[in-house]
């Protein structure tokens, strides 16, 4: 019997090792990721590269401003639409709606939200490439843009459920009418989760390459509007690290430390936001 | 307006929540500027039934009411919520402020009703905290957040929000049931000082308050308004059994 | 009078009419449309997406229909195109993954729930998170170039060496192929596997762990035979959830396979993900049959992905209603 029981203690040890053991290794999946990127882009980072257009291979000197430049202007056609009709469907799912509708739009957006990436950048090709017949930063912020309006429905959604009934009620007691309400009073109580979602919406989209592959490809140079094919960030660390060229590779990994410290600092940013400061 | 005009007039009022129904066929006055209260055990009815006299249900779905209110000779049941709202306040039973500043909870019921001009606003502000007895105690913090108030201030502040648009009618949910005896006493002292501005109607679990504040008292049981009259009539000869049992204490 | 529901007669219907009325001027009635149809953009683009996709796809479903999918041969030049190359490897890749992911993200997440510290456990958790929002092509750097090279010198001769018995681990060892595919897929997905499934066993009762202690359970005990057959239902649908992923993820998987469409037994050997032949070769497609086999692939992808995540998403939604795990 008393061996028995060291046995099970054993075990219980053993076990839970083990998966700590898993949990530390994820963990330190993290780090070395950061770590690895950090000494491998860090060197050739440098403030000519991050204002720089690119160069031929073999030239000293290539930058990736270009690239900086088409991925914040894809996220902000992608915004444009994205969030705002993201942000107003979340409004109508916590605010308005029955039982059936919103329950069918709820599942639908969780669907759409699994969905590849590269699919969305094929619907953007056939709806915007293929008629104006050349690759655009518009095709590219329309697949980002897609993107987007289900996770802002969604979070924009719960962030808006966390605020109390009685807080809606004080609102129309006073003679305010539903959407007033809504707009003085109960989107201010939630602004802190809606604007995390946002910010960590806009960080997601950031990252994503697949979609822009065929929609607006890419850009040795500037690119002038929304019409023509525009360099990024992601689809600049893809092209770079799969070329046979040395220099090149070092450029993607300098690429791959800015896009990743972009997407950590606001999800970083994001999370604290939320947790902190919970007092109004 | 005499005092002895009928402010609300209901009639046969039944309520339900989907097939369920959970009033039967009220039928009462409410004088203007009288205080009423509405007393009866949980699960009465009675704040199902104030909560009709401000169609605060209709954000329920499948609740509905019928029958008929009358407000002032208006139709209350189709008159344009909105507007019924202004004129009907509510304070409810745990304080609910806006995230917001001392000044902004108040201001905005004057906002939504059209008031703009930043002169205006601060002298309603000022006006509706001294009627709600609480100007003294923050009109040195009023651009600070409502939260920073304790529990009897932040319900005399909501109090004072609904007070701002100046209702001919005030609906109390049990407003003093989340509070300590002291700030239930302060609150009680402003009941009174109120009454010749507007018409109370307050729904409490405690008898002896209702003793203390009111004019006239109903007394409701399972949906039913069982009796309703003067307050010593109430509580010292009751017409009814149901009525004489509750207040005895033999249930409830 | 129980059991009707809905207001009768005139009185209701006068209520109803001031209502409407009264709606469109206070602007309610507007903002529900306008919110409504916002909400409605999502069944649309839902719509769209299907619709374009099939009717970009015409030329292969007319030329092969059912073949496209049985297909082993991917040749643009002579106009044969067979998708089944594709659909092997995203599903020897995603089922590598998942063979890793899980076993490593369900212990993380016990680990996690039960044993470590609340501020440790949440610590770790915010880590956790941030590693699913790297972007896919970070990792596929880090595959491209350390992965991959690893496995070359050092992992694929060391299981050839002790498992090349099995088909699974002979022939030529490239570094890059399915292998390394797989590896990199479980790497990204198990994040996504901790936060889920940490969630789903945080949320068994508390009186369930306290009954099976209370009968002189060990912890781990209490844990493994109690608490996470309990969650089992919910644990599952995170891990289907977690192969919707995998099956769609591009980048990484783009860098590290070997892009070629061949179906090899061993995992040693490059192969082809459907999201990687589409990123690869969309730009490069000369001809209309062409494109479109592309396109058909992606409907094929789409369709894998929605049946995944539509039933994982239905157990989910069903374990919730029921209140607990059975």
């Amino acid at each position: 019997m008393l061996w028995r029981n060291y046995w099970r203690k054993f075990v219980n040890y053993f076990m839970f090792s083990m998966t700590g053991l898993c949990a530390l290794a994820t963990v330190g999946v993290l780090f070395f990721v950061l770590g690895y990127l950090v000494w491998h882009g860090g060197s050739s980072l440098s403030w000519a590269f991050l204002t720089h257009l690119p160069t031929p291979v073999g030239e000293a000197g290539g930058g990736m401003a270009n690239a900086i430049v088409g991925t914040a202007k894809l996220l902000l056609l992608a915004s444009a639409f994205g969030i705002p009709i993201g942000f107003l469907g979340g409004v109508y799912l916590a605010e308005f709606g029955g039982r059936l509708f919103p329950f069918v739009i709820r599942y639908t957006a969780d669907l759409l939200n699994g969905v590849p990436s590269i699919v969305m950048g094929i619907f953007a090709y056939t709806i915007v490439v293929l008629p104006m017949k050349h690759f655009s930063t518009l095709a590219g912020g329309l697949a980002l843009g897609v993107m987007m309006i289900p996770i802002a429905v969604r979070s924009t959604e719960e962030a808006l459920r966390t605020v109390p009934l009685m807080l809606r009620e004080g609102g129309l007691a006073l003679g305010a009418s539903k959407w007033r309400t809504i707009a003085t009073v109960v989107v201010p109580a939630a602004r802190k989760g809606i604007v995390t979602g946002i910010i960590l919406d806009m960080a997601r989209v950031a990252g994503e390459t697949a979609p822009l592959l065929f929609t607006a490809f890419s850009n040795q140079f500037w690119s002038p509007g929304w019409n023509q094919p525009t360099a990024s960030l992601p689809v600049m660390v893809y092209t770079y690290a799969i070329s046979p060229y040395e220099d090149w590779h070092k450029q993607a990994w300098a690429a791959g430390l800015v896009l990743l410290t972009l997407v950590l600092v606001a999800n970083v940013a994001a999370r604290l936001f939320v947790s902190g400061r919970s007092a109004h | 307006m005499a005092a002895d005009d009928v402010k609300l007039r209901v009639s046969g009022l039944d309520f339900y929540y989907g097939p369920k129904q959970s009033l039967f066929g009220i039928s009462l006055q409410f004088l203007t500027n009288r205080i009423t209260a509405l007393i009866g055990p949980s699960g009465c009815g009675k704040s199902t039934f104030l909560r009709t006299l401000n169609r605060m249900y209709e954000t329920v779905p499948h609740a509905r009411a019928e029958g008929e209110i009358l407000f002032d000779n208006e139709d209350l049941l189709t008159m344009d919520p909105v507007a019924l709202r202004r004129r009907v306040g509510m304070v409810f039973q745990r304080p609910n402020p806006f995230p917001k500043s001392i000044f902004d909870n108040i201001a905005y019921g004057l906002r939504v009703n059209g008031t703009h001009s930043g002169a205006a606003l601060k002298e309603k502000v000022e006006k509706s905290l001294r009627r709600a007895a609480l100007w003294d105690e923050v009109k040195d913090q009023l651009y600070k957040s409502a939260y920073a108030l304790s529990g009897g201030q932040q319900q005399r502040l909501c109090i004072a929000r609904a007070l701002a648009v100046d209702p001919e009618v005030l609906l109390l949910d049990e407003p003093c049931s989340a509070l300590d005896p002291i700030a239930t006493a302060k609150i009680e002292e402003l009941l009174f000082s109120l009454q010749d501005q507007c018409t109370l109607i307050i729904v409490t679990h405690n008898m002896q308050q209702a003793a203390r504040v009111a004019d006239f008292t109903g007394f409701f049981l399972l949906g039913k308004l069982i009796e309703y009259n003067r307050t010593e009539i109430i509580f010292k000869t009751p017409a009814m059994r149901e009525t004489e049992d509750y207040i005895t204490g033999r249930f409830g | 009078m129980a059991g009707i529901p809905g207001p009768t007669g005139r009185a209701a219907a006068t209520r109803r009419a001031h209502a409407f009325v009264q709606g469109l001027r206070s602007g309610d009635t507007f903002a529900h449309v306008a919110t409504l149809l916002c909400a409605a953009s999502i069944l649309l683009v839902t719509v769209a997406l299907v619709h374009q996709l099939f009717i970009n796809s015409t030329s292969p479903i007319h030329k092969f229909g059912f073949r496209f999918l049985t297909g082993r041969t991917w040749d643009p030049v002579s106009g044969e195109f067979g998708a089944l190359p594709f659909i092997y490897g995203t599903l020897v890749t995603s089922a590598l993954a998942l063979l890793v992911a899980v076993p490593l993200g369900v212990g993380a997440a016990i680990f996690l729930s039960e044993l470590a510290p609340p501020r440790i456990s949440n610590a770790m958790t915010f880590v956790i998170e941030l590693l699913a929002a790297v972007p896919s092509v970070i990792y596929g750097l880090l595959g491209m170039f350390i992965l991959v090279p690893f496995l070359r010198q050092y992992g694929e001769p060391f299981l050839k060496r002790t498992l090349g018995f099995l088909p699974l681990f002979q022939g030529p060892m490239y570094g890059v192929g399915m292998l390394a595919g797989g590896l990199i897929l479980a790497i990204m997905v198990v994040p996504f596997i901790i936060s889920l499934s940490r969630e789903i066993l945080m949320a068994v009762p508390v009186e369930q762990r306290e009954a099976a202690l209370g009968l002189g359970a060990t912890k781990w005990e209490s844990t493994w035979q109690v608490v996470v057959p309990y969650a089992r239902i919910g644990i599952l649908a995170s891990v289907f959830l977690a192969l919707g992923r995998a099956l769609g993820e591009t980048m990484a998987v783009t860098m590290v396979i070997g892009n070629d469409p061949r179906i090899s037994a061993s995992l040693f050997a490059p192969g082809y993900s459907i999201a990687a032949v589409i990123a690869n070769e969309f730009t490069e497609a000369t001809g209309n049959l062409y494109l479109q086999a592309l396109i058909e692939l992606g409907l094929v992808l789409f369709a894998l992905t929605i049946v995944i995540n539509g039933l994982a998403r239905i157990v989910i939604i069903s374990t919730a209603q029921k209140g607990s795990g059975h």
